[in-house]
Protein backbone atom coordinates (compact mmCIF):
# COMPACT_ATOMS: atom_id res chain seq x y z
CA UNK A 1 0.00 0.00 0.00
CA UNK A 2 1.20 3.48 -0.74
CA UNK A 3 -0.97 5.22 1.84
CA UNK A 4 -3.69 5.92 -0.66
CA UNK A 5 -7.10 4.34 -0.40
CA UNK A 6 -9.76 5.18 -2.94
CA UNK A 7 -12.23 2.33 -2.81
CA UNK A 8 -11.44 1.33 -6.39
CA UNK A 9 -9.84 -1.81 -7.79
CA UNK A 10 -11.41 -4.42 -5.60
CA UNK A 11 -11.70 -2.12 -2.60
CA UNK A 12 -15.30 -1.16 -3.34
CA UNK A 13 -16.58 -4.04 -1.27
CA UNK A 14 -14.83 -2.63 1.79
CA UNK A 15 -17.20 0.32 1.83
CA UNK A 16 -20.31 -1.80 1.47
CA UNK A 17 -19.59 -4.29 4.26
CA UNK A 18 -21.74 -3.94 7.35
CA UNK A 19 -19.57 -3.04 10.35
CA UNK A 20 -19.47 -1.00 13.51
CA UNK A 21 -19.75 2.68 12.70
CA UNK A 22 -16.21 3.59 13.69
CA UNK A 23 -13.92 5.34 11.25
CA UNK A 24 -10.72 4.24 12.99
CA UNK A 25 -12.01 0.69 13.03
CA UNK A 26 -12.58 0.90 9.29
CA UNK A 27 -9.07 2.23 8.69
CA UNK A 28 -7.54 -0.37 11.00
CA UNK A 29 -9.25 -3.10 8.97
CA UNK A 30 -8.78 -1.82 5.44
CA UNK A 31 -6.06 0.83 5.43
CA UNK A 32 -4.06 0.59 8.67
CA UNK A 33 -1.19 2.61 7.26
CA UNK A 34 -3.41 5.70 7.35
CA UNK A 35 -3.59 5.60 11.15
CA UNK A 36 -1.13 7.66 13.21
CA UNK A 37 -0.10 4.53 15.12
CA UNK A 38 1.16 2.86 11.95
CA UNK A 39 4.61 4.24 12.78
CA UNK A 40 5.01 1.64 15.51
CA UNK A 41 8.18 -0.40 15.23
CA UNK A 42 9.38 1.33 12.08
CA UNK A 43 11.64 3.85 13.75
CA UNK A 44 15.33 3.09 13.27
CA UNK A 45 17.74 3.24 16.17
CA UNK A 46 19.19 6.65 16.82
CA UNK A 47 16.00 8.52 16.03
CA UNK A 48 15.59 9.54 19.67
CA UNK A 49 17.60 12.73 19.20
CA UNK A 50 15.55 13.75 16.21
CA UNK A 51 12.29 13.04 18.01
CA UNK A 52 13.45 15.05 21.02
CA UNK A 53 13.83 18.06 18.75
CA UNK A 54 10.40 17.79 17.18
CA UNK A 55 8.04 20.62 18.09
CA UNK A 56 6.21 19.86 21.33
CA UNK A 57 2.92 21.43 22.34
CA UNK A 58 2.82 22.63 25.90
CA UNK A 59 0.20 23.89 28.34
CA UNK A 60 -3.55 23.29 28.27
CA UNK A 61 -6.12 24.27 30.90
CA UNK A 62 -9.79 23.38 31.29
CA UNK A 63 -12.40 24.54 33.79
CA UNK A 64 -16.02 23.53 34.16
CA UNK A 65 -18.38 26.45 34.55
CA UNK A 66 -22.00 27.44 34.43
CA UNK A 67 -23.69 25.89 31.37
CA UNK A 68 -20.55 24.12 30.19
CA UNK A 69 -16.80 24.10 30.17
CA UNK A 70 -13.86 26.25 29.04
CA UNK A 71 -10.83 24.75 27.28
CA UNK A 72 -7.80 26.92 26.52
CA UNK A 73 -4.18 26.59 25.50
CA UNK A 74 -1.12 28.77 25.01
CA UNK A 75 0.39 29.24 21.57
CA UNK A 76 3.96 28.04 21.95
CA UNK A 77 5.59 24.93 20.49
CA UNK A 78 9.12 24.11 21.63
CA UNK A 79 11.84 21.99 20.07
CA UNK A 80 14.33 21.12 22.77
CA UNK A 81 15.26 24.48 24.25
CA UNK A 82 14.21 26.47 21.20
CA UNK A 83 10.86 28.02 20.44
CA UNK A 84 9.82 26.39 17.19
CA UNK A 85 6.49 28.12 16.73
CA UNK A 86 4.83 31.10 18.36
CA UNK A 87 1.33 30.78 16.98
CA UNK A 88 0.60 27.07 17.11
CA UNK A 89 -2.97 26.01 17.84
CA UNK A 90 -3.53 23.03 20.07
CA UNK A 91 -7.20 23.30 20.97
CA UNK A 92 -9.54 21.77 18.39
CA UNK A 93 -13.24 21.49 17.90
CA UNK A 94 -14.18 17.82 17.94
CA UNK A 95 -17.87 18.26 17.24
CA UNK A 96 -20.70 20.58 18.15
CA UNK A 97 -20.49 19.78 21.89
CA UNK A 98 -16.91 18.79 22.52
CA UNK A 99 -13.32 19.84 22.00
CA UNK A 100 -9.90 18.35 22.54
CA UNK A 101 -6.51 19.87 23.20
CA UNK A 102 -3.12 18.26 22.96
CA UNK A 103 0.19 18.25 24.76
CA UNK A 104 3.20 16.37 23.44
CA UNK A 105 4.54 15.92 19.91
CA UNK A 106 2.59 18.54 18.00
CA UNK A 107 2.48 16.84 14.61
CA UNK A 108 1.13 13.57 15.98
CA UNK A 109 -1.35 15.54 18.08
CA UNK A 110 -2.56 17.37 15.00
CA UNK A 111 -3.23 14.08 13.27
CA UNK A 112 -5.03 12.81 16.37
CA UNK A 113 -7.29 15.82 16.40
CA UNK A 114 -8.13 15.38 12.74
CA UNK A 115 -8.80 11.67 13.10
CA UNK A 116 -10.93 12.19 16.19
CA UNK A 117 -13.03 14.81 14.39
CA UNK A 118 -13.69 12.42 11.53
CA UNK A 119 -14.38 9.61 14.00
CA UNK A 120 -17.14 11.55 15.77
CA UNK A 121 -18.65 12.92 12.60
CA UNK A 122 -18.53 9.51 10.94
CA UNK A 123 -20.51 7.92 13.76
CA UNK A 124 -22.98 10.78 13.67
CA UNK A 125 -23.59 10.43 9.95
CA UNK A 126 -23.74 6.65 9.97
CA UNK A 127 -26.10 6.38 12.92
CA UNK A 128 -28.03 9.63 12.68
CA UNK A 129 -27.21 10.55 16.29
CA UNK A 130 -24.21 11.80 18.20
CA UNK A 131 -22.15 9.62 20.50
CA UNK A 132 -22.73 10.14 24.21
CA UNK A 133 -20.02 12.18 25.91
CA UNK A 134 -18.65 9.03 27.59
CA UNK A 135 -18.69 7.31 24.20
CA UNK A 136 -16.56 10.09 22.74
CA UNK A 137 -14.16 10.00 25.70
CA UNK A 138 -13.80 6.22 25.39
CA UNK A 139 -13.09 6.39 21.66
CA UNK A 140 -10.36 8.91 22.35
CA UNK A 141 -8.91 6.61 25.01
CA UNK A 142 -8.65 3.81 22.48
CA UNK A 143 -6.90 6.09 20.01
CA UNK A 144 -4.39 7.18 22.65
CA UNK A 145 -3.68 3.59 23.67
CA UNK A 146 -3.19 2.56 20.03
CA UNK A 147 -0.40 5.11 19.99
CA UNK A 148 1.38 3.49 22.95
CA UNK A 149 4.22 1.93 20.95
CA UNK A 150 5.18 5.17 19.17
CA UNK A 151 4.76 6.96 22.50
CA UNK A 152 7.34 4.66 24.06
CA UNK A 153 9.70 5.65 21.26
CA UNK A 154 9.23 9.30 22.05
CA UNK A 155 6.23 10.22 19.89
CA UNK A 156 4.03 10.73 22.92
CA UNK A 157 0.95 12.86 22.77
CA UNK A 158 -1.68 13.22 25.47
CA UNK A 159 -5.03 14.90 24.94
CA UNK A 160 -7.36 16.72 27.28
CA UNK A 161 -10.98 16.28 26.31
CA UNK A 162 -13.81 18.59 27.36
CA UNK A 163 -17.44 18.54 26.42
CA UNK A 164 -20.93 19.57 27.26
CA UNK A 165 -23.03 16.59 28.35
CA UNK A 166 -26.39 17.07 26.66
CA UNK A 167 -28.05 14.53 28.93
CA UNK A 168 -27.09 16.06 32.26
CA UNK A 169 -26.57 19.63 31.07
CA UNK A 170 -23.10 20.08 32.58
CA UNK A 171 -19.58 20.52 31.27
CA UNK A 172 -17.18 17.63 31.85
CA UNK A 173 -13.43 17.15 31.53
CA UNK A 174 -11.52 13.94 30.74
CA UNK A 175 -7.78 13.45 30.95
CA UNK A 176 -5.56 10.67 29.57
CA UNK A 177 -2.13 9.17 29.98
CA UNK A 178 -0.09 7.56 27.20
CA UNK A 179 -1.71 4.19 27.98
CA UNK A 180 -5.22 5.54 27.51
CA UNK A 181 -7.90 6.44 30.02
CA UNK A 182 -10.21 8.26 30.26
CA UNK A 183 -9.95 9.79 33.72
CA UNK A 184 -12.77 12.11 34.51
CA UNK A 185 -11.55 15.31 36.17
CA UNK A 186 -13.81 17.38 38.35
CA UNK A 187 -14.00 21.16 38.26
CA UNK A 188 -10.71 21.91 36.50
CA UNK A 189 -7.57 20.34 35.11
CA UNK A 190 -4.39 21.14 33.23
CA UNK A 191 -1.88 19.14 31.16
CA UNK A 192 1.46 19.83 29.52
CA UNK A 193 4.79 21.20 30.67
CA UNK A 194 3.35 24.22 32.48
CA UNK A 195 0.46 22.30 33.99
CA UNK A 196 1.88 22.28 37.52
CA UNK A 197 1.79 26.06 37.65
CA UNK A 198 -1.46 26.43 35.75
CA UNK A 199 -3.25 23.95 37.96
CA UNK A 200 -2.03 25.58 41.14
CA UNK A 201 -3.20 28.94 39.86
CA UNK A 202 -6.58 27.54 38.89
CA UNK A 203 -6.93 25.96 42.30
CA UNK A 204 -6.80 29.39 43.89
CA UNK A 205 -8.90 31.16 41.27
CA UNK A 206 -11.59 28.62 40.61
CA UNK A 207 -14.98 28.55 42.23
CA UNK A 208 -17.94 26.31 41.49
CA UNK A 209 -20.50 27.46 38.95
CA UNK A 210 -18.49 30.39 37.69
CA UNK A 211 -20.13 32.25 34.82
CA UNK A 212 -18.53 31.41 31.47
CA UNK A 213 -16.73 34.76 31.22
CA UNK A 214 -15.15 34.37 34.66
CA UNK A 215 -14.01 30.82 33.90
CA UNK A 216 -12.41 32.17 30.71
CA UNK A 217 -10.62 34.83 32.74
CA UNK A 218 -9.45 32.22 35.27
CA UNK A 219 -8.04 30.09 32.44
CA UNK A 220 -6.20 33.05 30.90
CA UNK A 221 -4.79 33.91 34.33
CA UNK A 222 -3.66 30.31 34.82
CA UNK A 223 -1.96 30.25 31.42
CA UNK A 224 -0.21 33.50 32.29
CA UNK A 225 1.06 31.95 35.51
CA UNK A 226 2.26 28.88 33.61
CA UNK A 227 4.12 31.10 31.11
CA UNK A 228 5.56 33.03 34.04
CA UNK A 229 7.36 29.99 35.44
CA UNK A 230 7.65 27.49 32.58
CA UNK A 231 9.96 28.37 29.72
CA UNK A 232 8.05 26.13 27.30
CA UNK A 233 4.75 27.94 27.78
CA UNK A 234 4.13 31.14 25.86
CA UNK A 235 2.44 34.17 27.38
CA UNK A 236 0.26 36.64 25.48
CA UNK A 237 2.34 38.20 22.70
CA UNK A 238 1.14 41.81 22.51
CA UNK A 239 3.42 43.09 19.72
CA UNK A 240 2.49 40.24 17.40
CA UNK A 241 -1.09 40.04 18.60
CA UNK A 242 -0.86 36.36 19.44
CA UNK A 243 -3.15 35.37 22.29
CA UNK A 244 -4.16 32.08 23.90
CA UNK A 245 -6.74 30.00 22.06
CA UNK A 246 -9.83 29.99 24.25
CA UNK A 247 -12.86 27.86 23.50
CA UNK A 248 -16.14 27.47 25.34
CA UNK A 249 -18.41 24.45 25.02
CA UNK A 250 -21.82 25.24 26.43
CA UNK A 251 -25.46 24.48 25.74
CA UNK A 252 -25.03 26.79 22.73
CA UNK A 253 -22.37 24.45 21.36
CA UNK A 254 -18.70 24.91 20.63
CA UNK A 255 -17.35 28.43 20.32
CA UNK A 256 -13.84 29.62 19.77
CA UNK A 257 -13.37 33.13 21.08
CA UNK A 258 -12.42 35.44 18.22
CA UNK A 259 -8.95 36.97 18.49
CA UNK A 260 -10.36 40.33 19.47
CA UNK A 261 -12.12 38.80 22.46
CA UNK A 262 -9.08 36.75 23.49
CA UNK A 263 -7.10 39.98 23.24
CA UNK A 264 -9.46 41.76 25.64
CA UNK A 265 -9.07 39.04 28.26
CA UNK A 266 -5.29 39.02 27.84
CA UNK A 267 -5.08 42.80 28.09
CA UNK A 268 -7.16 42.74 31.23
CA UNK A 269 -4.84 40.18 32.80
CA UNK A 270 -1.71 42.08 31.74
CA UNK A 271 -3.18 45.36 32.95
CA UNK A 272 -3.81 43.90 36.38
CA UNK A 273 -0.37 42.30 36.50
CA UNK A 274 1.18 45.72 35.91
CA UNK A 275 -0.12 46.55 39.36
CA UNK A 276 0.26 43.11 40.91
CA UNK A 277 2.82 41.01 38.98
CA UNK A 278 1.87 37.78 40.69
CA UNK A 279 -1.80 38.13 39.91
CA UNK A 280 -4.83 38.14 42.18
CA UNK A 281 -4.22 37.25 45.80
CA UNK A 282 -6.24 34.50 47.42
CA UNK A 283 -7.35 35.14 51.02
CA UNK A 284 -5.16 33.38 53.55
CA UNK A 285 -8.04 32.09 55.60
CA UNK A 286 -11.28 30.58 54.40
CA UNK A 287 -14.10 32.93 55.27
CA UNK A 288 -17.00 31.54 57.21
CA UNK B 1 -29.84 -27.48 -16.58
CA UNK B 2 -30.17 -23.83 -17.49
CA UNK B 3 -31.43 -22.92 -20.91
CA UNK B 4 -29.49 -20.47 -22.99
CA UNK B 5 -30.67 -16.95 -22.44
CA UNK B 6 -29.23 -14.18 -24.55
CA UNK B 7 -27.36 -11.41 -22.73
CA UNK B 8 -29.76 -8.87 -24.19
CA UNK B 9 -32.67 -10.70 -22.65
CA UNK B 10 -30.95 -10.97 -19.26
CA UNK B 11 -30.18 -7.27 -19.15
CA UNK B 12 -33.66 -6.35 -20.30
CA UNK B 13 -35.24 -8.54 -17.65
CA UNK B 14 -33.07 -7.13 -14.92
CA UNK B 15 -33.80 -3.57 -16.00
CA UNK B 16 -37.54 -4.22 -16.21
CA UNK B 17 -37.48 -5.78 -12.79
CA UNK B 18 -35.62 -2.88 -11.20
CA UNK B 19 -37.68 -0.27 -13.01
CA UNK B 20 -41.01 -1.77 -12.01
CA UNK B 21 -39.96 -2.15 -8.39
CA UNK B 22 -38.71 1.43 -8.19
CA UNK B 23 -41.93 2.70 -9.78
CA UNK B 24 -43.89 1.26 -6.89
CA UNK B 25 -42.25 3.68 -4.47
CA UNK B 26 -42.83 7.35 -4.07
CA UNK B 27 -41.14 10.11 -5.96
CA UNK B 28 -38.68 12.50 -4.37
CA UNK B 29 -37.27 15.78 -5.63
CA UNK B 30 -34.14 17.82 -5.22
CA UNK B 31 -33.97 21.37 -6.50
CA UNK B 32 -31.87 24.47 -6.32
CA UNK B 33 -33.01 27.61 -4.57
CA UNK B 34 -31.18 30.87 -4.04
CA UNK B 35 -29.75 29.83 -0.69
CA UNK B 36 -28.79 26.27 -1.52
CA UNK B 37 -30.38 22.98 -2.46
CA UNK B 38 -33.70 21.68 -1.17
CA UNK B 39 -34.62 18.01 -1.00
CA UNK B 40 -38.14 16.76 -0.34
CA UNK B 41 -39.36 13.19 0.04
CA UNK B 42 -42.68 11.87 1.25
CA UNK B 43 -41.65 9.74 4.20
CA UNK B 44 -43.72 9.18 7.33
CA UNK B 45 -40.78 7.71 9.22
CA UNK B 46 -38.65 10.07 11.26
CA UNK B 47 -35.96 7.46 11.83
CA UNK B 48 -35.49 5.73 8.47
CA UNK B 49 -34.28 8.50 6.26
CA UNK B 50 -34.36 8.89 2.51
CA UNK B 51 -32.29 12.06 2.63
CA UNK B 52 -28.99 12.24 4.49
CA UNK B 53 -25.73 14.05 4.84
CA UNK B 54 -22.72 12.65 3.03
CA UNK B 55 -20.20 15.39 3.67
CA UNK B 56 -19.82 19.06 4.44
CA UNK B 57 -21.50 20.29 1.27
CA UNK B 58 -22.88 17.07 -0.14
CA UNK B 59 -26.18 15.32 0.45
CA UNK B 60 -27.58 11.96 -0.52
CA UNK B 61 -31.19 11.23 -1.42
CA UNK B 62 -32.62 7.95 -2.59
CA UNK B 63 -35.76 6.20 -3.64
CA UNK B 64 -36.36 2.49 -3.86
CA UNK B 65 -35.52 -0.28 -1.47
CA UNK B 66 -34.45 0.89 1.98
CA UNK B 67 -31.86 -1.74 2.89
CA UNK B 68 -30.11 -1.31 -0.45
CA UNK B 69 -29.87 2.46 -0.51
CA UNK B 70 -28.96 2.52 3.17
CA UNK B 71 -25.96 0.30 2.43
CA UNK B 72 -25.05 2.65 -0.42
CA UNK B 73 -25.45 5.69 1.80
CA UNK B 74 -23.13 4.27 4.45
CA UNK B 75 -20.61 3.32 1.78
CA UNK B 76 -20.76 6.90 0.47
CA UNK B 77 -20.20 8.36 3.92
CA UNK B 78 -17.18 6.12 4.36
CA UNK B 79 -15.84 6.94 0.92
CA UNK B 80 -16.20 10.65 1.64
CA UNK B 81 -14.66 10.44 5.11
CA UNK B 82 -11.68 8.38 3.92
CA UNK B 83 -11.05 10.76 1.05
CA UNK B 84 -11.41 13.86 3.21
CA UNK B 85 -9.14 12.41 5.88
CA UNK B 86 -6.41 11.47 3.41
CA UNK B 87 -6.42 14.74 1.55
CA UNK B 88 -8.43 17.76 2.60
CA UNK B 89 -12.08 18.34 3.32
CA UNK B 90 -12.37 20.38 0.13
CA UNK B 91 -11.20 17.43 -1.92
CA UNK B 92 -14.43 15.51 -1.42
CA UNK B 93 -16.67 16.23 -4.41
CA UNK B 94 -20.12 15.19 -5.52
CA UNK B 95 -18.68 14.29 -8.91
CA UNK B 96 -16.31 11.73 -7.40
CA UNK B 97 -19.07 10.30 -5.23
CA UNK B 98 -21.48 10.09 -8.15
CA UNK B 99 -18.82 8.28 -10.14
CA UNK B 100 -18.17 5.90 -7.31
CA UNK B 101 -21.88 5.14 -7.02
CA UNK B 102 -22.13 4.68 -10.77
CA UNK B 103 -19.24 2.21 -10.75
CA UNK B 104 -20.68 0.30 -7.83
CA UNK B 105 -24.26 0.16 -9.10
CA UNK B 106 -23.05 -0.68 -12.60
CA UNK B 107 -21.00 -3.54 -11.21
CA UNK B 108 -23.89 -4.87 -9.17
CA UNK B 109 -26.26 -4.61 -12.12
CA UNK B 110 -23.94 -6.59 -14.37
CA UNK B 111 -22.60 -9.12 -11.93
CA UNK B 112 -25.42 -10.12 -9.64
CA UNK B 113 -28.70 -11.85 -10.35
CA UNK B 114 -30.77 -9.18 -8.73
CA UNK B 115 -30.04 -5.54 -9.51
CA UNK B 116 -30.41 -2.93 -6.76
CA UNK B 117 -33.86 -1.37 -6.80
CA UNK B 118 -32.67 2.12 -6.08
CA UNK B 119 -32.32 5.54 -7.60
CA UNK B 120 -29.84 7.89 -6.01
CA UNK B 121 -29.23 11.59 -6.09
CA UNK B 122 -25.98 13.18 -4.97
CA UNK B 123 -26.20 16.96 -4.59
CA UNK B 124 -23.45 19.41 -3.77
CA UNK B 125 -24.00 23.02 -2.83
CA UNK B 126 -21.41 25.40 -4.26
CA UNK B 127 -20.20 28.78 -3.12
CA UNK B 128 -22.45 30.34 -5.76
CA UNK B 129 -25.52 28.82 -7.46
CA UNK B 130 -23.41 28.30 -10.59
CA UNK B 131 -21.30 25.79 -8.72
CA UNK B 132 -24.22 23.71 -7.47
CA UNK B 133 -24.25 20.17 -8.76
CA UNK B 134 -26.98 17.56 -8.80
CA UNK B 135 -26.30 14.05 -10.07
CA UNK B 136 -28.78 11.27 -10.53
CA UNK B 137 -27.59 7.67 -10.59
CA UNK B 138 -29.95 4.91 -11.61
CA UNK B 139 -30.00 1.20 -10.78
CA UNK B 140 -27.81 0.24 -13.75
CA UNK B 141 -25.10 2.76 -12.97
CA UNK B 142 -26.08 5.39 -15.52
CA UNK B 143 -25.25 8.79 -14.15
CA UNK B 144 -26.67 12.08 -15.32
CA UNK B 145 -25.90 15.65 -14.41
CA UNK B 146 -29.17 17.43 -13.66
CA UNK B 147 -28.83 21.20 -13.58
CA UNK B 148 -31.38 22.94 -11.41
CA UNK B 149 -33.69 20.19 -10.30
CA UNK B 150 -34.32 16.47 -10.44
CA UNK B 151 -37.14 14.09 -9.63
CA UNK B 152 -36.41 10.46 -8.93
CA UNK B 153 -37.96 7.27 -7.66
CA UNK B 154 -41.61 6.35 -8.25
CA UNK B 155 -43.25 8.33 -11.02
CA UNK B 156 -40.22 10.47 -11.64
CA UNK B 157 -41.19 11.50 -15.20
CA UNK B 158 -44.47 13.08 -14.21
CA UNK B 159 -43.04 14.78 -11.18
CA UNK B 160 -40.12 16.09 -13.24
CA UNK B 161 -42.56 17.47 -15.82
CA UNK B 162 -44.60 19.17 -13.12
CA UNK B 163 -41.48 20.51 -11.45
CA UNK B 164 -40.15 21.86 -14.72
CA UNK B 165 -43.22 24.06 -15.00
CA UNK B 166 -42.60 25.58 -11.62
CA UNK B 167 -38.86 25.77 -11.37
CA UNK B 168 -36.92 28.91 -12.08
CA UNK B 169 -33.54 30.20 -11.00
CA UNK B 170 -33.19 32.13 -7.78
CA UNK B 171 -36.33 30.88 -6.01
CA UNK B 172 -36.66 31.50 -2.31
CA UNK B 173 -36.83 28.50 0.01
CA UNK B 174 -40.56 28.99 0.41
CA UNK B 175 -41.13 29.10 -3.33
CA UNK B 176 -38.94 26.08 -3.87
CA UNK B 177 -40.77 24.08 -1.22
CA UNK B 178 -44.10 25.10 -2.73
CA UNK B 179 -42.95 23.99 -6.17
CA UNK B 180 -41.63 20.71 -4.81
CA UNK B 181 -44.86 19.91 -2.99
CA UNK B 182 -47.01 20.73 -5.99
CA UNK B 183 -44.82 18.63 -8.21
CA UNK B 184 -44.95 15.71 -5.81
CA UNK B 185 -48.72 16.01 -5.59
CA UNK B 186 -49.09 16.21 -9.37
CA UNK B 187 -51.50 13.59 -10.68
CA UNK B 188 -50.28 11.23 -13.39
CA UNK B 189 -49.84 13.07 -16.66
CA UNK B 190 -53.15 13.58 -18.47
CA UNK B 191 -52.96 12.94 -22.18
CA UNK B 192 -49.38 14.01 -22.39
CA UNK B 193 -48.34 10.64 -23.74
CA UNK B 194 -45.12 11.03 -21.89
CA UNK B 195 -44.41 7.35 -22.11
CA UNK B 196 -42.34 5.38 -19.71
CA UNK B 197 -43.66 4.72 -16.30
CA UNK B 198 -46.95 6.55 -16.64
CA UNK B 199 -48.81 3.37 -17.41
CA UNK B 200 -48.42 1.96 -13.93
CA UNK B 201 -50.43 2.82 -10.90
CA UNK B 202 -50.56 6.41 -9.79
CA UNK B 203 -47.22 6.57 -8.11
CA UNK B 204 -47.71 9.23 -5.57
CA UNK B 205 -51.26 8.12 -4.93
CA UNK B 206 -52.18 9.05 -1.41
CA UNK B 207 -50.10 12.16 -1.34
CA UNK B 208 -52.01 13.84 -4.16
CA UNK B 209 -53.88 15.39 -1.28
CA UNK B 210 -52.00 17.81 0.90
CA UNK B 211 -48.91 16.44 2.54
CA UNK B 212 -48.49 17.38 6.16
CA UNK B 213 -45.22 18.05 7.91
CA UNK B 214 -45.39 14.63 9.57
CA UNK B 215 -45.52 12.89 6.19
CA UNK B 216 -42.56 14.72 4.76
CA UNK B 217 -38.85 14.49 5.01
CA UNK B 218 -37.30 17.82 4.09
CA UNK B 219 -33.65 18.81 4.21
CA UNK B 220 -31.48 21.55 2.79
CA UNK B 221 -27.88 22.18 1.96
CA UNK B 222 -27.57 25.72 3.21
CA UNK B 223 -25.07 27.72 1.17
CA UNK B 224 -24.63 30.32 3.91
CA UNK B 225 -23.51 27.88 6.60
CA UNK B 226 -19.87 27.21 7.31
CA UNK B 227 -18.46 23.72 7.65
CA UNK B 228 -21.41 21.29 7.55
CA UNK B 229 -24.19 22.72 5.43
CA UNK B 230 -26.73 19.90 5.72
CA UNK B 231 -29.81 20.65 7.83
CA UNK B 232 -33.04 18.79 8.32
CA UNK B 233 -36.17 20.90 8.44
CA UNK B 234 -38.75 19.44 10.75
CA UNK B 235 -41.24 20.14 13.50
CA UNK B 236 -42.49 23.69 13.95
CA UNK B 237 -39.93 25.11 11.51
CA UNK B 238 -41.22 22.88 8.73
CA UNK B 239 -44.87 23.51 9.55
CA UNK B 240 -44.26 27.23 9.43
CA UNK B 241 -42.50 26.91 6.10
CA UNK B 242 -45.26 24.71 4.70
CA UNK B 243 -47.93 27.19 5.71
CA UNK B 244 -45.96 30.02 4.14
CA UNK B 245 -45.36 28.18 0.89
CA UNK B 246 -49.01 27.17 0.63
CA UNK B 247 -50.11 30.74 1.21
CA UNK B 248 -47.90 31.99 -1.62
CA UNK B 249 -48.59 29.23 -4.14
CA UNK B 250 -52.36 29.01 -3.68
CA UNK B 251 -52.78 32.68 -4.59
CA UNK B 252 -51.94 32.03 -8.23
CA UNK B 253 -53.45 28.59 -8.67
CA UNK B 254 -56.76 29.54 -10.21
CA UNK B 255 -56.11 29.57 -13.94
CA UNK B 256 -54.63 27.50 -16.74
CA UNK B 257 -54.27 24.25 -14.91
CA UNK B 258 -53.56 22.39 -18.12
CA UNK B 259 -50.21 24.00 -18.73
CA UNK B 260 -48.46 21.10 -17.08
CA UNK B 261 -49.73 18.60 -19.58
CA UNK B 262 -47.90 19.81 -22.65
CA UNK B 263 -44.46 19.63 -21.18
CA UNK B 264 -42.44 16.68 -22.25
CA UNK B 265 -40.53 15.28 -19.29
CA UNK B 266 -37.34 14.91 -21.25
CA UNK B 267 -37.14 18.50 -22.45
CA UNK B 268 -34.25 20.67 -21.40
CA UNK B 269 -34.64 21.19 -17.68
CA UNK B 270 -33.59 24.80 -17.56
CA UNK B 271 -36.65 26.44 -19.03
CA UNK B 272 -36.43 30.19 -19.50
CA UNK B 273 -37.26 31.84 -16.25
CA UNK B 274 -39.92 34.08 -17.80
CA UNK B 275 -41.90 31.16 -19.15
CA UNK B 276 -41.64 29.27 -15.91
CA UNK B 277 -42.77 32.24 -13.93
CA UNK B 278 -45.88 32.69 -16.06
CA UNK B 279 -46.86 29.04 -15.94
CA UNK B 280 -49.56 28.82 -13.36
CA UNK B 281 -49.54 25.70 -11.27
CA UNK B 282 -52.55 23.42 -11.55
CA UNK B 283 -54.74 23.04 -8.54
CA UNK B 284 -53.08 20.62 -6.23
CA UNK B 285 -56.16 19.39 -4.46
CA UNK B 286 -57.38 16.98 -7.11
CA UNK B 287 -58.22 13.57 -5.75
CA UNK B 288 -55.84 10.72 -6.38
CA UNK B 289 -56.63 8.99 -9.64
CA UNK B 290 -55.44 5.55 -8.77
CA UNK B 291 -54.94 3.17 -5.92
CA UNK B 292 -52.30 4.34 -3.55
CA UNK B 293 -49.07 2.52 -4.14
CA UNK B 294 -47.84 0.03 -1.61
CA UNK B 295 -44.34 1.34 -2.08
CA UNK B 296 -41.44 -0.98 -2.55
CA UNK B 297 -39.13 1.12 -0.49
CA UNK B 298 -39.47 -0.82 2.73
CA UNK B 299 -40.71 2.20 4.64
CA UNK B 300 -44.08 1.66 6.28
CA UNK B 301 -46.84 3.88 4.97
CA UNK B 302 -49.34 5.47 7.33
Amino acid sequence: MNGHFDGGLGQAGAFMTARIPSFTHFLATHAPDLLPASLAGQLPAGSADIIKDLPHATTIVAAACERGVVLAGDRRATAGNLISKRDVEKVFRSDEFSAMAIAGVASVGLEFARLFQVELEHYEKMEGRSLSLEGKANRLAKMVRDNLAPAMQGLAVVPLFAGYDEETGIGRIFSYDVAGGPWEEHRFHSIGSGSVFAKSALKKLYSDDMPVSEAVLACVQALYDAADDDSATGGPDLPRKIFPVVTTITDDGFRRLPDTEAEEYSEQVIGERMRSPDGPKAPLRTGS
Amino acid sequence: MPFYVSPEQVMRDKADYARSRIARGRSCVALQYAGGILMVAPNPSTALHKISELYDRIAFAAGGRYNEYEALRKAGVTYADVTGYQFDRRDVTARALANWYAQTLGGIFTDSNKPYEVEIVVAEVGVTPDNDQIYRITFDGSVSDEPGFVAFGGQADQVAAALKERFHDGMTLTEALGAALEALAAPPAQGSGSGSGSGSAAGNGAQATELTAAQLEVAILDRARAHRTFRRLRGPRLEELLAESRATTSSGASAASDSASDAAPDAAPDAPAAQAAEATPPASDQPPTGPSAAGGDGIPKP
